[in-house]
């Protein structure tokens, strides 16, 4: 087994013995699940409030463990000097920091999926028929969080854990704004201001290239085409980000 | 071949808000020959861990340079012939014993049987197999330390180098350590510590190195060191003495101390031990003990860090 497979599978069973995980995982079941009082009560679009709360709370709870869990992967590794042993091995650095990303990836598929599966169990109870749609929704929600992911183990291979979190979720709100950026740029008559915002809109991951749910909700069709780019600027977003984590990581000393 | 080579190594940090320069090792040369085990001594931020950090490849030195097994630092493939005990070790406290070695063992490329037989034989050497199915939070601070050696020594390495550790261990743990450390070397492999329990260092070690301040003070066997046989001092307790017998024993002696019936003579040359026995005799005074006192690697390093600190 390679190492990297071998330090991403310690990862997630570190997350399998973190309670923490359990209890989101309950939580996000426990509000699917409310979905359905909800639903008895306005009669007809049943459907489709439990779409609307699923796929929220799925992308809700995803991106909670995305940033926190992922912040935690790799700051509290150099807090508690855990690193110290693994890279005196012949482990290179940035071998660690992608088994860390990847036990991360397999944390939250798992949690995808078991909050996914509870989602589908709710609709077909509710009498809705499966509708793919509702897949290609949630496979985007996962490609957003293997790149909040990617971005708090940019900021964690550099900084403190609050500052990550707290950079993280700025990115991450930001990142579902970038179309405003760019749109208020365009409005702007100072270039200066404007070649900044414009600057940030290729900077910052557009997330909201991943929001499909209104579609998925309303049952409007996701084009094939629609769907590749999205994973293809995914997967290049991620890409970049973790080749900056790790020319990062590899040039800072362990205090 | 050396096992450690340090040639002109400098680390500076940059401290604080004022980016304060502090240089803890401070063009730092050392050879630690093959088989031997070597004592790396310092008062605390000495600048020993620091040495250690750059040789795993933990910290990039500011200058100089050092190689471990005739490799430059930083490079990976060396470092599955090197073991490493960090200081005061922090493991995943998920893991059982048992899991955590065999994550360490992975890191090797160990897998299969042979993973599981070396398993056993570490968890044995530390006496560990029965807490193997325990997870490490539940261990005490020796148990950790012990767990933490068999993951150094797992990948049967060729150098050993340990931070501490013997450090926060009992006295019953110290010996475990140290009698790790001796079978170590009889299996002839180098061992590289550092300590800061000097009768640990005379005990076992074949030469110390003492670092003040990110420089080496001294560096050489306890004997060339410290020197052999030479008495500085001795000690003299004597009892049944009436007050002529004191006066005559203080006027030889450079010291008194007075314990209920007892007396304690300190004489600073040795050579005055006979004149002063007899005139013990003469008063007829009882011998309790005689206690002398050659330079300990206590005076030297307390000599080395008091020079090099005014």
């Amino acid at each position: 087994m390679n190492r990297i497979a071998v330090i991403a599978l310690n990862t997630f069973r570190e997350t399998l013995r973190d309670k923490i995980l359990y209890n989101l995982v309950v939580f996000g079941l426990l509000l699917i699940g409310s979905s359905i009082l909800l639903s008895a009560l306005t009669m007809g679009e049943q459907v489709k409030i439990i779409t609307d709360l699923g796929l929220a709370s799925i992308n809700f709870f995803g991106v909670l463990i995305a940033i926190f869990v992922g912040i935690g992967l790799v700051s509290k590794e150099i807090e508690k000097r855990t690193i110290y042993s693994i890279i005196a091995k012949p482990v290179p650095r940035y071998q660690f920091l992608l088994g860390k990303y990847s036990g991360l990836v397999i944390t939250l598929l798992v949690n995808v999926s078991i909050m996914a599966a509870g989602f589908f169990l709710t609709l077909l109870a509710g009498g809705a028929e499966f509708d793919l749609a509702l897949l290609k929704a949630i496979g985007l929600i996962f490609v957003e969080l293997l790149i909040i992911t990617a971005v708090a183990v940019l900021f964690s291979s550099f900084t403190t854990p609050t500052l990550s979190a707290t950079f993280t979720l700025a990115i991450y709100i930001i990142g579902h704004l970038t179309e405003d950026l760019r749109a208020l740029a365009q409005k702007l008559h100072s270039t200066m201001t404007s070649a900044v915002l414009d600057g940030l809109y290729y900077l910052l991951p557009n997330l909201e290239y991943f929001n499909v749910k209104g579609q998925a909700v309303h049952r409007l069709p996701i084009e094939p085409l629609y769907l590749v780019s999205a994973v293809a600027y995914g997967v290049t977003y991620i890409a970049i980000i973790l080749f900056l984590s790790c020319v990062i990581f590899q040039r800072r000393d362990f205090k | 071949m050396k096992p450690i080579r340090i040639v002109g190594l400098t680390k500076e940090f940059r401290l604080g808000l004022r980016r304060r320069l502090s240089v803890v090792v401070d063009g730092l040369d050392l050879e630690v020959e093959q088989g031997e085990i070597f004592g790396f001594i310092g008062p605390n931020g000495a600048g020993k861990t620091t040495t250690i950090k750059i040789l795993l490849g933990l910290i990039y030195p500011t200058s100089g340079t050092a190689w471990v097994l005739d490799r430059p630092i930083g490079d990976v493939a060396v470092k599955n012939r090197v073991g490493f005990l960090p200081e005061s070790p922090y493991f995943y406290e998920y893991l059982t014993g048992e899991e955590f070695l065999k994550f360490y063992g992975q890191l090797f490329g160990l897998r299969g049987d042979l993973l599981d037989k070396k398993i056993d034989e570490m968890l044995e050497m530390v006496k560990l197999s029965e807490a193997r199915s325990l997870p490490l939070r539940k261990y005490s601070k020796g148990m950790l330390q012990r767990v933490g050696l068999a993951q150094a020594l797992i990948n049967d390495p060729d150098v050993v180098i340990l931070d501490e550790p013997m450090s926060g261990l009992d006295p019953i743990g110290r010996r475990d350590v140290r009698d790790v450390i001796l079978r170590l070397r009889d299996q002839g492999k180098t061992v590289f510590f550092s300590t800061h329990i000097l009768p640990d260092v005379e005990m076992i070690c074949d030469r110390i190195g003492i670092l003040v301040k990110g420089r080496l003070q001294a560096v050489g066997t306890v004997s060339e060191l410290v020197g052999t046989g030479a008495v500085t001092s001795v000690e003299i307790v004597v009892e049944g003495l009436a007050e002529a017998g004191l006066q005559e024993g203080a006027r030889l002696a450079g010291a008194v101390v007075r314990r209920g019936h007892q007396v304690l003579f300190r004489l600073d040359d040795e050579h005055k031990v006979r004149d002063f026995l007899d005139a013990i005799g003469r008063h007829r005074g009882r011998l309790v003990s005689l206690v002398p006192h050659k330079r300990s690697l206590e005076d030297l390093f307390l000599k080395e860090v008091g020079a090099a600190r005014t």
